[in-house]
């Protein structure tokens, strides 16, 4: 059996943690094989060394059969591997042509000549059915076609091997399904794929075979057809995955958070909430569904204190909290889980530990008379990521270095941990894996539980089905009905977010 | 005085005093564009023109005659390219703070040459002055066009049109050649450029080095058109204003080139205030200080957003997510 890539017993440390332990990869000639595992399991770091970013401590690369010693990634490039990375290598001010042709530039008399640059793209764009303009700029176009150009960059490079890094966790499901379709076609084509994902939907999809990583090591391999997502789940997580029940009984209690009448402008001074009313109330999980862009975010940032609002008012336990400090608000009972975890959640280049303490480091027992006791900070620390389970080195470590899912739980421990009376959740899973989501579903249920109020808003439907014990259904701004998960479904859910009402009017 | 006479004394000397502007700030897009702040520009300057005024000397000395500053200048624009190495040594390949270095190479270039200034000629704190310098002159032919003749092409230095004919150079080569577009990923986006095989460190080298080389023709220019002489006051600020230009011309060769000439502007206003009706009633120091304030309002109030390249000042560090 020849292989196109044979990684056999790679090991690769880092400072405090070793990310690959003896792994040993086998990919055939022709096929989509997915390397699955939670985040922080490594992947990514198995995937730079094959892509020369890194060099293994131990173990041996073999490309089409053939030993190689692969030390940067123009020597990947050299063998016919093409990386297609999780967050774009593009620069957003050049145009798609420039992203693509750079390094290795068609050149007229020494001059660039993007003539022929354009031509070449749209030749091998035409080829693959990878529909892109190059003559635009990065920063204008699509997401998914920011990830076709990606794409086109290393085919580009005449790569066979195509290497892709989480591809789909920044895609609509439009887009997925378009990019499932592009690698069936590549490898009809004659290429290989390397899919890196932790999402099973795509790998019974689009897949072959499948090789499972977990905390550094080698699982197993195993091709599809004899495998479920039962299993694959299991075996990713390493032990059954239980699916979080929101299965308390539904006990409302007081009102934690009142919203009446709010108005709130956009960035572009558009109004963006209309005269919205929400209640929320202690013990349980309220749901925000709607289609992104119909003011969920201003509408949380608006609670949070980050918008002004323009008319109407917003209280926390009967407190009037409309247009004050955000400090005052989490004071008065707030905590928060913000869309965007590394621009809102957390202050990437700070350790996790002063990160765990952004809302209360100024307190005692964290500060005292102005300076802070880093003993008390460092034991806090210690604790959460235990409880927590955060997999990070140290509390030390910057934040920016960990992954995604560990991140979220950074937040998710600090927001908790101080457990305020309103918890808003937004996006809480995004991009997380089975393990790491599983774990947040339940923290928000036990908040219920403690009787605290969670609001929760999600584009996953299911996630927002699974959870809540009411529904509220956002268009344009204001509420458009709350409805019972249990006597509603997807289709009921997906018309009201399209603004449509019950019996068909329009809102 | 008419509105043309007012023009003839105040066009030519803009085109003068802002000739080693441009060449300074066109060292400065270099730099940038690759991703590495330079604000050591005023040492490299002042180290342009210390080294000009050093080796006019030295040439007229050995007989060259008026061939003697402009070999000076490109001597000069040698030993800028040699300083600015250490910017890039400890910003590129240490990864120090970019700020603090270009800094420290402000303070090494003042106090260096004054130190050896004053061990060339016994303790003196000053060179003697350069007896060769690039004159005005009146363009053979040009300058006798009715109107546009006496505006542009009387009283001028062939620098000045060297200066705008490399700045549409270095243009050409930013934006049209492999080697620019090199040069601006690795300012951009250095992961990616890494990722596609560029050397970052290697175009970031080279993008201060030009710094370096341009810096020096600056200075040297200035010394050879302007001062004629070096002491610890002839650089005095005019790096800054490169530095300056370079942003309210947003990065961008041609704009850093007519930001120079506004700057430039500035400094003949106060020089030639003087003679213009009106301006010569205001006190001096107001005139003097004209460029200064007249650049403190331009960044703060017209340049709008500046578009730095994304990844200018930060050092580049591999596999950092």
């Amino acid at each position: 059996m020849s292989y196109a890539i044979e990684m056999r017993n790679i090991r690769k440390e880092f400072p405090g943690i070793v990310a690959n332990d003896d792994i040993t990869l086998q990919v055939q000639e022709g096929e989509i094989h997915a390397l699955f595992g939670e985040n922080g399991a490594g992947k990514s770091t198995l995937m730079n060394v094959l892509f020369g970013l890194y060099q293994p401590d131990q173990g041996e690369i073999y490309v089409h059969g053939k030993k190689e010693l692969i030390n940067d990634p123009n020597d990947a490039a050299r063998l016919g591997i093409g990386m297609v990375h999780q967050h774009f290598m593009l620069i957003d001010k050049f145009t798609v042509a420039e992203n693509i042709i750079l390094g290795r530039e068609p050149k007229k008399h020494g001059v660039l000549d993007m003539a022929k640059a354009v031509k070449i793209v749209k030749k091998l764009s035409e080829k693959y059915g990878l529909d892109v303009d190059p003559n635009q700029k990065v920063e204008d176009i699509t997401v998914g076609m920011q990830q076709r150009v990606e794409i086109l960059k290393t085919l580009y490079r005449g790569s066979d091997i195509l290497i892709f890094d989480e591809p789909t966790a920044v895609l609509t499901p439009i887009e997925i399904k378009e990019l499932i379709e592009i690698m069936k076609r590549l490898v009809g084509e004659g290429k290989s794929i390397i899919l890196i994902t932790h999402k099973l939907k795509e790998i019974f999809e689009a897949c072959d075979r499948c090789t499972v990583i977990r905390r550094g090591r080698n699982i197993d391999t195993v091709a599809i057809t004899d495998t479920n997502p039962n299993d694959l789940a299991s075996m990713m997580v390493g032990r059954k995955v239980n699916i979080q029940v929101n299965d308390a009984p539904y006990d409302p209690k007081e009102k934690v958070l009142e919203i009446e009448h709010l108005n709130v402008l956009d960035s572009r001074k558009v109004d963006v909430i209309k005269d919205l009313n929400l209640t929320v109330h202690g013990g349980e999980i309220l749901g925000i569904a709607g289609v992104d862009g119909n003011g969920q975010t201003e509408l949380i940032e608006a609670i949070a204190g980050l918008r002004k609002v323009k008319d109407g008012s917003i209280k926390i336990n009967n407190d009037d909290v409309t247009n004050q400090k955000t400090r005052k608000i989490i004071e008065a009972g707030l905590g928060y889980i913000p869309e965007d975890r590394q621009k809102h959640g957390l202050v990437l280049d700070f350790s996790v530990g002063e990160n765990m303490v952004l809302q209360t480091y100024y307190k005692k027992p964290y500060a005292q008379a102005g300076i802070l006791h880093n003993k008390v900070i460092t034991k806090k620390a210690k604790q959460l990521i235990q409880e927590f389970d955060v997999r990070t080195p140290s509390e030390r470590t910057l934040a920016r270095s960990l992954s995604g899912g560990n991140q979220q739980k950074v937040i998710v421990a600090r927001e908790v941990d101080r457990s305020p009376q309103l918890l808003i959740a937004a996006q809480p899973t995004r991009g997380l894996d089975i393990g790491a989501i599983e774990f947040i579903h339940g923290k928000l249920i036990e908040e219920k539980k403690k009787g605290k109020a969670v609001l929760l808003v999600s584009f996953e439907l299911d996630e927002i089905l699974h959870l809540s014990d009411r529904i509220a259904v956002i268009y344009e701004g204001h509420i458009i009905d709350i409805v019972d998960p249990k006597k509603t479904d997807e289709n009921e859910l997906g018309l009201l977010m399209a603004g449509r009402k019950k019996g068909g009017s329009e809102a | 005085m008419s509105f043309f006479e007012i023009l003839t004394i105040i066009i030519p000397s803009t085109l003068l005093t802002a000739a080693p502007l441009i060449f300074t700030s066109l060292g400065g897009v270099f730099s940038e564009r690759s991703g590495v702040v330079n604000i050591g520009l005023e040492g490299l300057m002042a180290v342009g023109a210390f080294t000009a005024a050093i080796a006019t000397l030295g040439l007229e000395h050995a007989g060259l005659g008026d061939a003697s500053p402009w070999l000076a200048i490109v001597i000069a624009a040698v030993a800028g390219g040699v300083f600015s190495l250490i910017h890039a040594v400890v910003s590129i390949s240490f990864r120090a703070d970019q700020t603090v270095s270009g800094v420290a190479l402000n303070f090494l270039a003042a106090g260096l040459t004054i130190f050896l200034v004053k061990m060339i000629y016994d303790g003196k704190g000053q060179t003697p002055y350069i007896t060769h310098n690039i004159d005005k002159i009146n363009i053979p032919g040009l300058s006798k066009i009715p109107i546009i003749g006496p505006i542009f092409f009387q009283q001028v230095t062939y620098t000045s049109y060297l200066a705008i004919l490399i700045s549409l150079l270095v243009w050409f080569i930013i934006f049209k050649t492999p080697f620019g577009l090199r040069l601006r990923s690795v300012g951009e986006h250095p992961a990616a450029a890494d990722t596609l095989g560029i050397s970052v460190s290697k175009m970031r080298y080279i993008g201060v080095a030009l710094s370096g080389v341009f810096g020096g023709i600056g200075g040297a220019v200035y010394l050879v058109t302007i001062t004629s002489n070096y002491n610890v006051s002839t650089i005095a600020g005019q790096g800054f204003l490169a530095l300056a230009a370079l942003v309210f011309g947003k990065w961008h060769p041609i704009g850093a080139m007519g930001a120079s000439m506004f700057f430039g502007f500035a400094q003949a206003l106060s020089i030639t205030g003087q003679q213009i009706p009106f301006l010569d009633r205001l006190p001096s120091v107001v005139m003097l200080t004209a460029p200064y304030v007249l650049t403190l309002i331009v960044l703060t109030g017209f340049v709008g957003r500046a578009e730095a390249p994304k990844a200018d000042g930060i050092p580049y560090i591999k596999g950092q997510r």
